[in-house]
């Protein structure tokens, strides 16, 4: 049971349209998009060879006719190759984990940024934020599109910020405490970290001013959910984005918390069977995949997110028109969330070649022991690398502890490992293991 | 005058340090002494054996990093004050002890002392000018026997 009523409080006229008046709303856009971007080369050629044109788009269903964008073509494009309008009229550049050791970057016009900001802005609302709130935000603010994206949108709705970043999570508690915040913005996990704090304190967090949470930047239970609310007395928001789309606001929670409302007046979603590239069928789970109908600086076509979720069409009481999106029941590709920091098994070995200069054996493991995510890297020692003094190998250990938190952004504990200890496999390597995956 | 010493890289796991022993017994090859250092995660064994090169074949087809290093092995009074004298030596000498552990046979007052110096050779000559004896494999093995 949820210990607040919720009265179905709704931003934006646009977010309550009929399906057919969201329909026209989507062609018109998606025939803009594609005249936009025809300015980037990468859909020039793209476009050009799927032989489409704006005219050929009739209904948004025709988004199929075009080409899917994927990550590795923002890895290609490195670094703002992808990049729609004139370097001037850019107003922020924000990134994410790339697959190796280069961030993607993506940017925004002033435009895109009130865009941004007004997305945000609808799912806070549905979740219990009003003007009068004082929100604290514990993600992390710099490239990272969280912290600057939910800052925004509670700005937007009037709210005060507390813009806390994540970190000294005693700190946290007193902030929290101390300004009476009413909101709280952040990961699920550290959200447990800080009420864990709390105790530890001596203070109970339900005793805290906390009435709402809105979590995204990494995958959660509905059963965290229920620990989370139980544990701080509050009602706690699911939302979801990635930065390559726009970041937070590409979907979120009403009241009814039900599914997240694809924000679908900006972008166009397909479900889709990772391997045929076909559509599911209707309630079945597949790869969610992402057209952006409004962005200026970056638009991308058909992006595949390699999330898997399931989408949900039936109408939904809170009387929104967009569709609603399950949880991400997980990835098609290797792609880990640690503390809320995308990971690629890939960076982590781009690490251990700038210590030892040559690829090693090596196995991630990571697990959820406490409220937060642990990451131990096992990694095999080569004989030329032996030292018999304890100082070099500990000191072994940690320059390649620091290679993987410089690459990947994430401290990880790193074990060393005997040669051949590591399990060989005929095929493809085994590099992670996942001990979460088991709580999902 | 320096004794040849195998390191070994160790993951702090069960039975790991048993394969080692267990490798060595197979070859029928006796362990004169031994010192461990260690870690929560992993520890480097250090063994003084008779026949070093066999040893680290032996070692090494077992799939063990094995390293062959040189160390110096000393006699000293086994009584107080025998390793703070040689230390005396090796302070004066401005030389740094990166590791050192001490053993002692079945008969006589003399223990032996190994230490591994930044630099051994430097720390042999300044040992012998102060007349302590510093005694090479050949003579760790006779007093084994």
């Amino acid at each position: 049971m949820t210990p607040f009523a919720l009265e179905n409080r709704i931003w934006s006229g646009a977010e309550t349209i009929s399906r057919p008046e969201l329909a026209a709303l989507q062609v018109r856009r998606l025939r803009e998009l594609l005249a936009r971007a025809g300015r980037v080369p990468f859909y020039r050629q793209a476009l050009a060879q799927a032989g489409v044109s704006p005219a050929d788009i009739q209904t948004p269903d025709d988004v199929r006719r075009l080409p899917v964008t994927t990550k590795e073509d923002f890895r290609q494009n490195y670094p703002l190759g992808l990049l729609a309008v004139p370097r001037e009229q850019v107003a922020r550049i924000h990134g994410s984990s790339g697959t190796t050791g280069k961030p993607t970057f993506v940017a925004y016009t002033r435009k895109d940024l009130e865009t941004w900001s007004d997305l945000c802005a609808r799912f806070l609302v549905a979740g219990g934020l009003r003007p009068e709130h004082t929100v604290h935000i514990c993600f992390g603010y710099g490239l990272f599109t969280g912290g600057f994206g939910l800052h925004y949108g509670v700005e937007r709705v009037g709210a005060a910020v507390v813009p806390a970043s994540s970190g000294n999570t005693a700190r946290q508690v007193l902030l929290i405490q101390d300004l009476q915040a009413d909101v709280l913005v952040g990961t699920p996990s550290y959200a447990l970290s800080i009420a864990e704090s709390a105790r530890q304190q001596g203070l109970d967090p339900r005793d805290l001013n906390l009435k709402f949470a809105h979590f995204g930047g990494e995958p959660w239970s509905e059963g965290m959910r229920t620990q989370i609310e139980a544990e701080m007395g509050l009602m706690a928001f699911n939302n979801y984005g990635l930065s390559e789309v726009i970041g937070p606001g590409v979907s979120g929670e009403c009241a009814a918390r039900n599914g997240m409302h694809i924000q679908e007046d900006h972008f166009l979603v397909e479900c889709l069977d990772p391997d045929t590239l076909e559509p599911v069928q209707e309630g079945e789970k597949g790869e969610l995949v992402f057209t952006t109908l409004t962005k200026e600086a970056l638009p991308v076509i058909r992006y595949r997110t390699r999330d898997i979720a399931m989408l949900d069409r039936s109408p939904c009481p809170c009387g929104r028109v967009g569709v609603r999106m399950s949880r991400v029941a997980g990835r098609t590709d290797d792609m880990l969330i640690i503390r809320g920091v995308n990971v690629f098994p890939s960076q982590v070995e781009e690490a251990l070649m700038r210590v030892e200069g040559t690829a090693l054996h090596y196995l991630i493991e990571v697990g959820r022991p406490g409220a937060m995510d642990e990451a131990t890297v096992r990694v095999e020692v080569r004989p030329q690398d032996f030292s018999d003094k304890m100082s070099q190998m500990q000191s072994l250990r940690e320059r390649i502890g620091r290679e993987i938190q410089s690459v990947t952004g994430v401290r990880m504990n790193v074990e060393l490992a005997a040669p051949q200890a590591l399990e060989r496999s005929l095929g493809k390597a085994k590099r992670v293991i996942d001990h979460r995956r088991k709580e999902l | 005058m320096k004794t040849k010493q195998l390191s070994l890289f160790l993951e702090n796991l069960p039975g790991h340090l048993h394969n080692v022993c267990k490798a060595l017994a197979d070859a029928n090859i006796n362990i004169l002494t031994l010192s461990m250092a260690d870690t929560q995660q992993f520890g480097i064994l250090r063994l003084i054996v008779k026949d070093a090169d066999k040893a680290k074949a032996v070692l090494e087809d077992a799939g063990c990093v094995v390293d062959l290093t040189e160390v110096v092995a000393t006699e000293v009074a086994d009584h107080p004050g025998g390793l703070a004298d040689i230390l005396e030596v090796i302070r004066k000498a401005e030389l740094n002890v990166e590791y050192m552990y001490a053993f002692t046979f079945r008969r006589g007052d003399k223990a032996i002392l190994v230490f591994r110096f930044n630099n051994p050779d430097a720390a042999v000559a300044a040992l012998e000018a102060a007349g302590v004896a510093v005694i090479d494999d050949v003579e760790i093995y006779g007093r084994a026997e």
